[in-house]
């Protein structure tokens, strides 16, 4: 129970239920730390993370190099953009490389799906899955659920909807493995052709009635519409998208009751949701934003803690 | 491995009775000093001094927090089990205090040296002092020794302490 069923974290789908509530509890301790007027700890002081991103982030990367601070390991960044990958090098030459400088744990984001596992048997780090193209993100699904949790006292029995572009979405997959493996009951809802033909195979269901989805809903998480990822047309224009999937505070208005709303960003304002919405009394995602540290926090101590001492 | 009782309920009262005594007349009426007890069997001893000194002593407002020493420890990485951490409550700042930190048992004395560093993070205290139950003579790790302590042991580092 004290320590994590898994040597990295590549998915959710990795995880047992132990593994999540130890790595909420963790989050707690480390929420209550990046409260305090000093916001750091000396844990991981002989621990370096290289930070790999091979595709554009900004909150995810510095969310991860704040909790690595926060937790006083050294760390290195390195963004393909500015790298030896465009002169050809391979991944494990990349990683490989960076290791040879006494890298202790690899935090990547990647656009190829199973990038994180390929790394975690070819090379001797911890890797910490920041991402991979359109498979998982599992930490971003924790501090979802998290951040439910804190809302609404637990996270098994309620309602959550997932609305917008499924197919394309590791938030979505990371999180239906993580709502799922918690005992909630998950609807997606969006417009047919970026639903994957499986999804009610992961026990979620289909809803295309965004209005009859925010009654059903204890939370609704609403993701971006992937323009960067969709190669051909999957809905006519975003006028029609916001018009049959978008959020506005007359629809919450008209909600008998209060859900959470939350949203991994960056928020397209009055595409997905209106402005008014992302700032309304029901929307957690600043909230979100502040989980994300504690929750990275959690993620990288257990997984440290697991790092043989030399 | 047999076992000794080293102290019974009655004297652990008188002891406590003492501890707050010597505390308070280092510290009268507890003015411009915090309490910290460490997590997690400080805290309890903690909790039987502070009710003493309210009850007996009629002090009101005394400034009490919980210091959880997990993430300041020293063996991360190194211990058999993994280090399990708990609350820490501090509501208020320590910035200019007089704080004693009180402990259950001092053994090597690496817990109170991270507690030092611990509480750091809520300001800089003007004194720190040291209140423990039991000292462990002869077992010291680090040039750490207590202010006030309840009974002092001679025990070889093989055995153990328990408070129950």
């Amino acid at each position: 129970m004290n320590s994590l069923s898994v040597p990295h974290l590549l998915g959710i789908k990795d995880l047992n239920k132990n593994d999540i509530e130890l790595i909420f509890k963790t989050a707690t301790h480390f929420k209550e730390i990046i409260n305090r007027p000093i916001k750091k700890v000396p844990s991981l002081r002989d621990i370096t993370i290289a930070n790999l991103f091979f595709e554009n982030s900004t909150r995810t990367k510095l969310s991860f190099e704040l909790a690595e601070k926060r937790l006083s390991a050294d760390i290195i960044n390195f963004s393909a953009s500015q790298s030896s990958v465009s002169k050809g090098e391979t991944l494990i030459d990349t990683a490989n490389n960076i290791l040879s400088m006494k890298v202790d744990m690899i935090v990547m984001r990647h656009p190829n799906v199973g990038a994180g596992v390929f790394l975690s048997k070819n090379v001797k780090a911890t890797i910490i899955n920041a991402g991979d193209g359109t498979h998982e993100h599992p930490t971003q699904a924790l501090l979802d659920s998290y951040t439910i949790q804190e809302n609404l006292g637990e996270v098994a029995g309620k309602k959550v909807v997932i609305v917008g572009d499924i197919l394309h979405s590791r938030v979505a997959l990371s999180n239906i493995f993580a709502l799922k493996l918690q005992g909630a009951q998950v609807k997606v809802c969006g417009p047919l052709t970026l639903i994957p033909k499986h999804i009610t195979s992961l026990g979620v269901e289909v809803e295309t009635d965004i209005k009859k989805a925010l009654q059903w809903c204890d939370v609704a998480n609403v993701l971006r519409v992937q323009h960067e990822r969709m190669d051909i047309n999957y809905f006519p224009s975003i006028r029609e998208y916001t018009q049959l999937f978008g959020i506005n505070k007359k629809m919450l208005d008209n909600l008998n009751k209060k859900i959470v709303l939350m949203h991994p960003g960056p928020i397209n304002r009055g595409v997905e949701i209106t402005s008014d919405v992302a700032d309304s009394e029901h929307s957690v995602i600043l909230d979100q934003v502040e989980n994300g540290v504690a929750i990275r926090m959690a993620v990288i101590y257990l997984l440290a803690e697991k790092i043989q001492h030399k | 491995m047999g076992h000794k009782i080293l102290i019974n309920s009655s004297e652990i009262q008188i002891i406590l009775h003492r501890l707050a005594c010597q505390l308070i007349e280092n510290h009268p009426n507890l003015e411009n000093t915090v309490l910290i007890g460490l997590q997690p069997r400080g805290v309890l001893f903690a909790d039987r001094l502070i009710s003493i000194l309210k009850s007996e002593y009629q002090l009101k407002d005394i400034s009490y927090g919980q210091l959880d020493i997990t993430f300041y420890r020293d063996d991360f990485r190194r211990s058999e089990k993994p280090l399990e951490a708990n609350k820490t409550n501090i509501n208020f700042v320590v910035e200019n205090k007089n704080v004693v930190f009180i402990d259950d048992v001092l053994f090597s004395g690496r817990s109170i040296r991270a507690a030092l560093t611990a509480i750091q993070s809520f300001g800089r205290p003007k004194t720190i002092e040291l209140m423990v139950l039991i000292d462990r003579r002869f077992s010291r790790e680090l040039p750490i020794q207590p202010d006030y302590s309840g009974r002092q042991v001679d025990v070889i580092n093989q055995e153990k302490v328990k408070i129950f």
